[in-house]
């Protein structure tokens, strides 16, 4: 079932600047999704819009089946946001300012919640703390509780371990996880793609206002397990002879270099039956290469392409 | 309507108050007795009376007005700055709230606390000279309701402003002008009959006035007009903010 559903969607800010252009995405109920991108990507916006923060100039995006923006309300009482930067009265109490979170939404006071989401983020003891007191993690977990603090079926969160420990992003991946188990469908925005892959159901990457690509993390994790055997040739050739056309071979680079893949989790991987039909085929080598995909590669690849087609 | 979310703006904005409690306190009343001491014994000993009201008495309407309407305008366009400066207005916009319960929450809570100093300063004028109020209801009506406009002036205020010069420029400019200038200290009719016409272009004129009116039976022009001119401010404010988080002018971007 989607629990979010964005309809090429445009926006353009005031100063003319189109930082999404028409960028549609499906996110379903209970799912994590990794959205990855490089700086100035669209990733903020495109959350921004979804919210409530900004309008967008065109298209169309439902939660939970209502319009953000003809049932505004129906929208956002299903969404709780932790933005990219940490935006906290300094001067507030913890306790204060996460009791207001929930008022804000509409929803009767419950403090034993409210205890139970500041002791699952370690802020119990913090409670009674002004935020300027806070180191900045603790501040990015209050950002959390305040959005958790109004029972959100959706949370956004905006880059939650940007400039966090490495002990702190495992428990921010805890926490992320608890919240699936309790149903909550996650979107996060990331840099690092290591956590995309660590916690993610699925990935979607931006670039430039534009979604390049959402795959299932498993079956982009199988693409990952493939080899590439990068054969180069001492001459090019113009076709590739019909015995290595038959196992899957294919021609780069004007015909210098013939690429093969392959699983690394079969048995017989076949490359050496390969290299010797290569042979005698009449072709001569002059260097070999392996190179194994990660999702790096994926990414960079398909931000590149981007580039080069603009 | 979300209740919840008006409470909550409410209850927020008004622990901050709290939170300065005495300050909120103390400062209107010295500044208060400084008016006293300073208009009521300096000048009073040498007006004795205006229109038949003693010249302590007679002020302590206009001095009520003028800490209320600043008051109102920097509680309020403090109020709805300081999360747009911070950034913690992603929560109002992100919330499922419309405009009318944020105005609700942040106009309510600044009025309150302008009514609250409005309260202190007549209290402590009470201390200074004998005061009778001829028409009590009417007297926290005008009260109630110039704290409600004016602050809804100083929210558009508070939208408005980009940085803390412009929060400070509107009352410094316009208001606090039109506050002295508008017959807190005298009555119109002392005036020479061109600046007497010039008065009645001053809206604080009809506030003051009508306001006095409650007080001692007296006005500067018909309290009708004083009502009304009251009744017109806070509709035009109303239909400004309302106008404001249609387009979503200076908030969403
Ligand atoms: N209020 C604004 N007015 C004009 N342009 C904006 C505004 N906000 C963002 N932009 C532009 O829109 C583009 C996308 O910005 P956005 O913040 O969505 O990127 P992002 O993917 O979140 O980047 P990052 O990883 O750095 O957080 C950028 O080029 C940015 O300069
Ligand atoms: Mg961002």
């Amino acid at each position: 079932m989607s629990m979010v559903q964005i309809n090429n969607v445009r926006k353009a800010y005031q100063d003319g600047f189109e930082a999404l252009k028409g960028a549609s995405l499906e996110i379903h109920e209970g799912e994590i999704l990794a959205l990855l991108g490089p700086n100035g990507a669209g990733k903020t916006t495109l959350i921004s819009t979804i919210c409530g923060i900004t309008q967008p100039t065109s298209g169309k995006i439902t939660v939970g089946g209502h319009d953000v923006v003809s049932d505004y309300r129906g929208a956002r009482s299903l969404v709780g946001l932790v933005p990219q930067e940490i935006n906290l009265e300094p001067f507030e109490r913890v306790m204060n300012t996460v009791r207001f979170s929930r008022g804000l939404f509409g929803k009767p006071k419950d403090d034993a919640l409210l205890e139970r989401i500041l002791r699952q983020l370690s802020l119990w003891d913090k409670r009674d703390n002004r935020i300027m007191e806070l180191s900045g993690g603790m501040k990015r977990r209050v950002l959390i509780a305040k959005a958790l603090a109004h029972e959100p079926r959706v949370l956004f969160l905006d880059e939650p371990t940007a400039g966090v420990d490495v002990e702190l992003r495992r428990d921010m991946w805890k926490i992320v996880a608890g919240l699936k188990e309790a149903g909550v469908t996650i979107i996060l925005t990331t840099h690092y793609i290591e956590e995309a892959e660590a916690i993610a159901d699925r990935i979607g990457v931006i670039n430039k206002g534009e979604i390049l690509l959402v795959e299932e993390k498993t079956a982009l994790m199988t693409r990952l397990g493939q080899k590439e055997l990068r054969i180069e040739l001492q001459d090019p050739v113009e076709t590739l002879p019909a015995v290595l056309a038959a196992r899957g071979l294919r021609i780069e680079e004007d015909g210098q270099v013939l690429v093969y893949c392959y699983d690394t989790a079969q048995d017989r991987t076949g490359i050496a039956t390969l290299v010797r039909k290569v042979s005698d085929a009449g072709l001569v080598l002059r260097d070999l290469q392996t190179r194994q995909n990660s999702l790096e590669d994926i990414f960079v690849g398909l931000v590149s392409k981007q580039e080069d087609a603009a | 309507m979300n209740w919840q979310a008006i409470r909550a703006i409410y209850v927020f904005e008004m622990s901050r108050f709290f939170r300065t409690l005495l300050q909120s306190f103390v400062s209107p009343v010295i500044s208060t007795s400084l008016y006293f001491v300073v208009f009521g014994a300096a000048i009073g000993s040498r007006i004795d009376q205006v229109e038949g009201v003693s010249y302590g008495a007679f002020i302590v309407p206009g001095l009520i007005m003028l800490s209320v309407m600043t008051q109102a305008i920097s509680n309020a366009s403090f109020g709805i700055y300081f999360p747009k400066f911070i950034g913690t207005i992603y929560e109002l916009l992100s919330a499922p709230i419309n405009f009318l319960e944020i105005v609700l929450g942040y106009v309510g809570a600044a009025a309150t606390k302008a009514l609250f100093i409005g309260i202190v300063i007549l209290g402590t004028s009470a201390l200074f000279v004998d005061l009778s109020i001829q028409h009590p209801l009417a007297m926290l009506s005008f009260l109630v309701l110039t704290c409600v406009s004016f602050a809804l002036f100083g929210f558009i205020i508070g939208i408005w402003a980009g940085n803390f010069e412009q929060l400070q420029l509107i009352p410094l400019l316009v208001v606090t002008p039109l506050v002295f200038l508008g017959g807190s200290f005298y009555s119109i009719s002392m005036l020479p009959p061109v600046w007497q016409t010039i008065s009645f272009f001053n809206p604080v004129v009809y506030l003051v006035s009508g306001f006095r009116w409650s007080f001692f039976g007296l006005a500067d022009v018909p309290i009708g007009l004083s009502l009304l001119a009251i009744g017109g401010f806070t509709l035009l404010c109303l239909a400004i903010i309302w106008l404001i988080f249609k387009t979503g002018w200076r908030i969403r971007a």
